[in-house]
């Protein structure tokens, strides 16, 4: 019999899973709100403004309508993958915030106990992040090829190319940051970017902004967001692998996204951005995690900015951008940090 | 403790193996031996390698089963769908594998199968992707310079494999 307390740390764990999958269920809402009033704003109207003070309850609008709306599964569907490929892509999604670190120990009052604000410091934390973060594909593929309509298997086609493409140069570019930090730890990666910005892995000239660059385009594909969003090119696929999808199910896979967006931001927080560390040595007293979700959310912003902004790419461009020029350049990059680490 | 997550483990594993082989939609076997990897990574991680359980999950089931999907997701399934190959196959196929298990049976039943620590401990196994990186570069470097050569091979050979020669190909290169 386990004793008191082993339970407790396998209490506090419990615990902490519980809070971090809460807000990341939690924060679609505010972030479609956003997105649509970013949007709204940056051509030049309104956005949401009917429901609630300037639209801020039209998120729980939304959520009403696809909890009410009939759940239709095609005649002739993969009935089992169909049902299942919502859950595949959102499992990795949520499972990928294990191992991301928002802040050190901190102690908690009434309880005086000091507790660290991350689930698991893995020693190969970065490389997990790559590989669980990698599976939200399947849900993709699946639902492209189990909903049996040209559309949805097309863009599930699509998607899984990019996917491949981009992934290499996303992986480069973590190494790139695993060789400027010496540590594939996350929580490492953090420590070592430590002091003032000049620190910060973004800032390592020459090269750490380019590998921002390659590891941000990556990003970009890998979660599908225009301008690389031709999964659901409405242009060509009609809505590509969720076609079919309505309801809940649908709902699933655009929260699945949104995390994947907030876990890209995330990542480049902790990975260029020096995670929780202050930019500046300020006389007033921040807690650390103020930094952490500043950074992380200035990050979305700018992800959003870019979704209005850019036009989408066609399909060969988005393949000649991942092998011919994204690759090689990661590559060059990886032989001069090689130089400048020695 | 340790020993029930590996039964859990092990008896998934090789319940979904034998899914993979047996069910005859070809997606279905696809899915069936991701499930089997995962339980392998998993496995990985008890045996104190998280290093390798990553990799195994990076490299097999984020990559090579991707394009294993994408290669059976445009077979036409209701025409390709798996019918009996075994052909005549079925019986000495049968004995070999009981002959593989056989032996193996033996060789863990007699504690031939080991693999020493050497210099390091348990603990800086689990902690040290170093290690791992070192003896690799070091101890090992040799062939790991054949396999990335092998690999390179097998790149360069897949490329003129799909390439159609020059004036023919007027039609997609894609397979």
């Amino acid at each position: 019999m386990p004793d008191i307390a082993t339970l407790l740390a396998v209490l506090l764990i419990v615990v902490k899973v519980g809070v971090v999958t809460m807000i990341l269920f939690g924060l679609p809402l505010p972030l479609t709100w956003l997105e649509r009033k970013v949007a709204g704003h940056i051509q030049v109207r309104l956005g949401p403004w009917r429901v609630g003070p300037h639209g801020l309850l039209q998120p729980f609008a939304d959520m009403i309508k696809l909890l009410f709306k009939e759940d239709i599964v095609p005649y002739k569907a993969d009935k089992l993958l169909f049902n299942l490929a919502p859950l595949l892509s959102m499992v990795p999604a949520f499972a990928v915030f294990v191992a991301i670190p928002f802040g050190d120990s901190v102690m908690v009052p009434f309880i005086n106990k000091e507790v660290t604000l991350y689930i698991s410091d893995m020693n190969v934390g970065i490389l997990y992040i790559l590989a669980i973060g990698g599976l939200s594909i399947y849900g993709i593929i699946l639902g492209g090829w189990a909903s049996n309509s040209k559309y949805a298997l097309l863009g599930g086609l699509r998607s899984a190319a990019q996917m491949i493409s981009y992934e290499v140069a996303m992986s480069f570019a973590a190494v790139g940051v695993v060789m400027m930090s010496n540590s594939l730890s996350l929580l490492e990666m953090v420590k070592s970017q430590s002091g003032s910005f000049l620190n910060w892995n973004i800032f390592y000239l020459p090269v750490g902004p380019v590998w921002f660059a390659i590891f941000l385009i990556a990003g970009l594909a890998e979660i599908n967001r225009i301008p690389f969003d031709l999964t659901e090119d409405e242009g060509t696929l009609a809505a590509g692998f969720h076609t079919e999808y309505s309801g809940m199910k649908f709902a699933f896979f655009m929260l699945a996204e949104y995390v994947a967006m907030v876990t890209i931001s995330v990542l480049s927080v902790v990975m260029f951005f020096g995670g929780w560390n202050a930019p500046l040595q300020v006389p007033v007293p921040i807690p650390p995690i103020f930094w952490f979700v500043a950074k992380a959310g200035a990050l979305i912003y700018f992800f959003m900015w870019i979704r209005f902004t850019l036009p989408r790419y066609r399909y060969d461009q988005l393949m000649t951008i991942g092998w011919k020029i994204l690759i090689p350049v990661a590559l060059v990059n990886l032989l001069v940090t090689g130089f400048m680490r020695i | 403790m340790e020993q029930i997550f590996f039964y859990i483990f092990a008896i998934v594993a090789v319940a979904s193996a034998i899914a993979v082989i047996s069910v005859r939609n070809p997606v279905h076997s696809a899915m069936y031996l991701i499930v089997c990897f995962l339980q392998v990574a998993a496995i990985f991680i008890l045996l104190r390698s998280p290093f390798l359980a990553a990799v195994q999950v990076f490299i097999y089931v984020g990559a090579v089963m991707v394009l294993f999907l994408f290669a059976v997701m445009v077979l036409d399934i209701g025409k390709e769908s798996f019918g009996e190959h075994m052909h005549s196959q079925a019986i000495p196929a049968g004995i070999t594998v009981l002959g593989l298990l056989a032996v193996v049976g033996w060789l863990i039943s007699k504690g031939k199968i080991t693999v020493p620590l050497g210099k390091y401990t348990e603990e800086v196994l689990t902690k040290n992707t170093e290690v791992v990186g070192k003896s690799l570069y070091t101890q090992f470097i040799f062939p790991f310079e054949v396999v990335s050569l092998l690999l390179l091979i097998a790149l360069v050979g897949a490329i003129v494999l799909v390439m159609k020669e020059k004036g023919k190909g007027a039609g997609s290169t894609r397979p």
